[in-house]
């Protein structure tokens, strides 16, 4: 029975003479191939039509480096400076918390805790990384920022610190979990060799292993930049939003939060609504060049 | 030893401990504040009602079939763009250069942040159909793809050289080689791609909130896709953030952990199944 039917299979290719049907399927393939590539396109090109204009009128310094954002005043300012550097002081503080606290666990894991301990830890910071953004939100606008307002006695407690620590705990998962895979991929050569020599464990491990999966802890490094400069949700509910020069216990706007602020009262064609568009342009600016820098890390560490 | 290096042993290993232990109790404390103020909130009125302002009511019904509506929806578009696009790139591609830019592409999209899939989902889909679940899931369609390629890719490649070769050697063309060998090897990655989705799809509200909207009207599946409408978390981030019901807000919370724990195990699941049967 099954060989016939693999005769007939074979008659049936063999009979056609000119593959029309085989060229057309590998045509459609060929598109579904490109629609990443078209969709990258598509982004970029709306970005950029989308955020000329307004960077246009009100004349590129001015809109980078003015201090003052008051989109809605009767005479509006549009500097994004206090969102630039919020961002930036936002990304470097959650980098500052979230980057040792991964490093050091992601080592215990890979090259400490037992295979149990592991798994259960690992499946933990799955749960971590799966949380969804607005439910940090929550939690930080109702345990954090009533937290940091009684500690440091502070009017009010959604602050730049308050964005910096739920972005921190964001990032934590993101950062073990590829920190992890790099430590994993060191050869046990290396880790035997500096054994052999008398180094004790934990020497071998910061002193060999580590340097060993330098690549792809900065790869995780840039990973979590990548994501702490382009989460909107948790940080809008945290952060106050007030287009304030960033300062710890004051009241921020993120480069993010600017666009989903104000985006739902813009009217549409107006400067302001352009603006956002410009911002969120910048933004993109950011995190191509953060992608550049990823592949930069991934590719040295595939070369070796 | 000396002490300088027992000293520096010592604030190593202190360090691995404590920064380990401190990411542990960061999980629990997390699941344990969520589940303990969100799961009291959880009643049957609150998941079976749509909110009504006469008897001053919140339920989350809409929000729930909004949720599903959408993930389906997404998964049907996605699913044959990411498998296509990773057929392409594992069965199809000769030229290296188009592979590595096709690949490029994919990372940049992951790359994206979900505000700037959300402006760009409204310039190109709400501002041309209206601001609908159907613009919500083709925004969302687009985040997906590289999850979906990625994970069918990585499986494709699993799949032995031989067995092509021996369909090839049989007489079989390209076409019936993919349909009757190469895809249904690839189906774990298939999965695997549509949980990774489900998931990020349940967690998403910064593309959702400027294409999809946030009503919440009770729609059949066709009057939802073309109206506008709140996912769970878009629901969430506005009962919390627009109108202070943190009841509803830890409610919705808990579900949403609930499901994140149920797709997490499931992949896990899968890949377990999918890679013993493999080996065998």
């Amino acid at each position: 029975m099954k060989r016939g039917l693999v005769l007939d299979d074979f008659e049936r290719t063999r009979n056609r003479k000119p593959r029309f049907y085989e060229k057309v399927i590998h045509g459609i393939f060929l598109m579904l191939g490109l629609i990443t590539v078209g969709c990258v396109l598509l982004i970029t090109i709306y970005l950029i039509i989308s955020g000329i204009p307004a960077i246009k009128e009100i004349d590129l310094i001015n809109f980078l480096f003015g201090k003052e954002w008051a989109s809605t005043a009767a005479e509006p300012k549009y500097g994004i400076l206090p969102f630039i550097l919020t961002s930036v002081y936002g990304t470097t503080g959650a980098i500052l918390i979230g980057v040792p606290i991964g490093f050091f666990a992601a080592v215990y894991l890979s090259k400490i805790a037992s295979q149990k301990l592991r798994s259960v830890i690992e499946a933990a910071v799955s749960l971590l990384a799966g949380i969804p953004s607005v439910v940090y939100g929550l939690v930080g606008m109702l345990v954090l920022v009533p937290a940091i307002r009684e500690l440091f006695h502070v009017p009010d407690g959604a602050s730049l610190l308050a964005a910096i620590v739920v972005l921190a705990v964001m990032i934590l998962p993101n950062i073990i979990k590829v920190s992890i895979t790099a430590l994993d991929a060191v050869p046990k050569e290396y880790e035997d060799a500096s054994l052999a020599l008398g180094a004790t464990p934990i020497e071998t491990i910061f002193k060999v292993s580590v340097p060993a999966a330098k690549s792809g802890i900065a790869a995780a490094v840039v990973l979590g930049v990548g994501r702490a400069i382009g989460e909107a949700m948790a940080v809008m509910m945290v952060a106050g939003n007030v287009a304030n020069m960033p300062s710890l216990f004051q009241s921020v706007r993120f480069l993010t939060t600017a666009v989903s602020g104000e985006m739902a009262y813009s009217s549409p064609g107006s400067l302001q609504r352009n603006a956002l568009f410009s911002i969120a342009l910048i933004l993109f600016l950011f995190i191509m060049l953060i992608n550049a820098t990823l592949n930069f890390f991934l590719k040295r560490d595939k070369e070796k | 030893m000396n002490t300088k290096r027992k000293l520096y042993i010592g604030f190593m290993r202190a360090a691995m401990y404590v920064c380990t232990v401190c990411t542990a109790a960061l999980v629990l404390f997390l699941m344990g504040y969520v589940m303990g103020n969100g799961i009291p909130n959880i009643s049957w009125e609150l998941l079976s009602t749509k909110p009504s302002y006469l008897s001053g009511r919140i339920g989350i019904l809409p929000d729930i079939l909004n949720t599903v509506y959408i993930v389906l929806v997404t998964l049907i578009i996605v699913l044959p763009l990411g498998v296509g696009a990773a057929i392409y790139l594992t069965e199809y591609a000769k030229n290296k250069k188009m592979v590595s830019v096709i690949e490029y592409a994919a990372e940049t999209l992951s790359g994206i942040p979900s505000i700037i899939y959300g402006l760009v989902g409204m310039l190109l889909f709400s501002n041309n159909f209206g601001t609908s679940l159907l613009a919500g899931a083709l925004t969302l369609t687009i985040m997906n793809l590289p999850t979906v390629m990625r994970t069918t890719q990585e499986s494709l490649k699993t799949v032995p050289q031989s067995y092509r070769e021996g369909a090839f050697g049989l007489g079989a063309g390209k076409w019936r080689v993919i349909r009757t060998v190469v895809l249904p090897g690839c189906v774990d990655g298939m999965i695997t791609g549509c949980i990774l989705s489900v998931g990020r799809i349940l967690g998403e509200s910064a593309a959702l909130l400027f294409t999809a909207g946030f009503a919440h009207a009770l729609n059949g599946i066709f009057g939802a896709l073309a109206s506008p409408g709140a996912t769970l978390t878009v629901a969430l981030y506005v009962y919390a953030k627009e109108e202070g019901e943190f009841g509803v807000a830890f409610a919705i919370s808990a579900i949403l952990m609930i499901l994140t724990v149920l797709i997490n195990l499931s992949a896990a699941f899968v890949g377990k199944y999918f890679g013993r049967r493999r080996n065998v």
